[in-house]
């Protein structure tokens, strides 16, 4: 899963206060596609922006274990229920490689953790919409983790060379979530009249919010020059969401779907789908936390938090406690 | 606010991926000792039988070079061609060197 930058709030991060030498190196290193590691000289800029996308993006993945979460014990059937399983545990999986590249950064999960518990930290507008049907699940995987893809498939060659790593484990287990999710699509549209309905409804209302995790359009993405310039992103918002289009309508009709917009239009000169607008003050209205779902996913990230304290708390004393009894065993050894 | 001595530490993972094959870092964890890290490296980085066997270490315990520095280490090597073995033009017709 992915999120696009989205706490900017229209200022990019500024560059300007830094040793203009040093500048120039960092610029012309990333310029020729070398990767940045986590003891070089960066500018501030970079480092915080870098923290900012990593860290949302390790919150996504964590959230997003929920609205999946939620169909575990209600799969079908004990396969299903097995590659939910599988799948549920990997988004856990994409956040600790991403909170571990974030931490490279200086920055530490504990402070990660609080700002997106406080809700200053933000995540995925795509998971604070509810799972209603078991037909939703196969929407996520095929529609979901098919934009997550399209957008984590290009930062494998991001400038940090931490975050690229973990892009690159992430994207080899993102295959296997997409497939799954359109093996379940594909089996519900070839199913009974009522099934192909639960299909074609779950993609009715997941179509336009896919279409929003690829960010605001680029004329209202003030960080996106600065972000190809300095490699963390590589491409365009508007572009991937045109690639994402292009690549999923065929899927769709390939199963009997229809996507749901009338304005949809293959344009033979741009060799590319013409598509409608998207609803920009949904995305807005989400992204300030008016989401179907918000407040439930916050209360249960929480609840998970505060339940845990316990045990981190007992485990930590536990260790500490054995160390020092270590110690003194090795004293009275000698 | 969290105290940051209370963190569970940071421990840097190591994968062996097949026999024969050095162990190779893949990224790390939080745990609270040795044997949680193992169990948690486990669970995160060998999901998909990704090695057979894996090391764990605490990450305060590594020490690593400069970057500053990287220009006195590893740039006089670069005029040291002769401990490469194309270094030396030896006549076609001699064999086996």
């Amino acid at each position: 899963m992915y999120t696009t930058d989205l706490s900017g709030k229209g200022k990019a991060e500024t560059a300007a206060a830094e040793d203009p030498a040093m500048l120039a190196t960092f610029e012309a290193r990333v310029a020729a596609d070398e990767f940045i590691e986590p003891k070089d000289w960066m500018p501030e800029a970079y480092r915080k922006t870098l923290i900012r996308q990593i860290s949302q993006h390790a919150h996504s993945e964590i959230v997003g274990m929920l609205p999946e979460g939620n169909w575990i014990t209600r799969a079908p059937n004990l396969r299903r229920k097995a590659i939910l399983l599988a799948k549920v545990q990997d988004e856990g999986g994409h956040g600790l490689y991403l909170y571990c590249a974030a931490e490279t950064l200086g920055v530490s999960r504990d402070e990660m953790t609080e700002a997106l518990l406080s809700g200053k930290a933000k995540y995925s507008t795509i998971f604070n919409y509810p799972t209603l049907t078991w037909a939703d699940i196969g929407a996520i995987g095929w529609l979901v983790d098919g934009a997550a893809i399209m957008n984590q498939v290009p930062l494998q060659r991001t400038s940090y060379g931490p975050y690229a790593r973990a892009m690159v484990r992430i994207c080899k287990e993102e295959s296997f979530h997409q497939r799954q999710g359109y093996e379940i699509m594909m089996h519900l549209a070839a199913g009974t009249e009522a099934q192909k309905r639960m299909a074609q409804d779950a993609l009715n209302r997941w179509w336009w919010p896919s279409l929003m995790m690829f960010g605001p359009p680029d004329d209202k993405s003030p960080n996106t020059e600065q972000s190809l310039r300095w490699r963390i992103k590589r491409d365009t918002n508007d572009e991937l969401r045109q690639k994402f289009v292009d690549i999923t309508v065929p899927q769709a009709e390939a199963i009997g779907l229809t996507v749901p917009d009338p304005a949809l239009k293959w344009n033979e000169e741009r060799g590319a789908y013409d598509f409608g607008d998207v609803d920009w003050e949904e995305f807005y209205a989400v992204v300030r936390g008016e989401g179907a779902v918000a407040k439930e996913r916050m209360q249960a990230r929480q609840k998970a938090w505060e339940d845990g304290a316990w045990v981190r708390e007992a485990a930590r004393v536990h260790a500490e406690k054995k160390a020092v009894g270590n110690r003194q065993l090795a004293v009275g050894a000698r | 606010m969290s105290d940051p001595s209370k963190e569970w530490p940071l421990w840097e993972v190591f994968v062996r991926g097949k026999g024969g094959l050095s162990h190779r870092h893949v990224g790390s964890v939080h745990a609270a000792d040795g044997k949680m890290a193992l169990e948690h490296a486990r669970d995160t980085y060998t999901r998909r039988m990704e090695g057979v066997s894996l090391w764990v270490l605490p990450s305060a315990q590594i020490i690593a070079s400069d970057p500053g520095d990287a220009a006195a280490l590893f740039k006089p090597a670069e005029d040291k061609v002769y401990r490469h073995p194309t270094f030396y033009k030896i006549p076609d017709g001699i064999k086996h060197i």
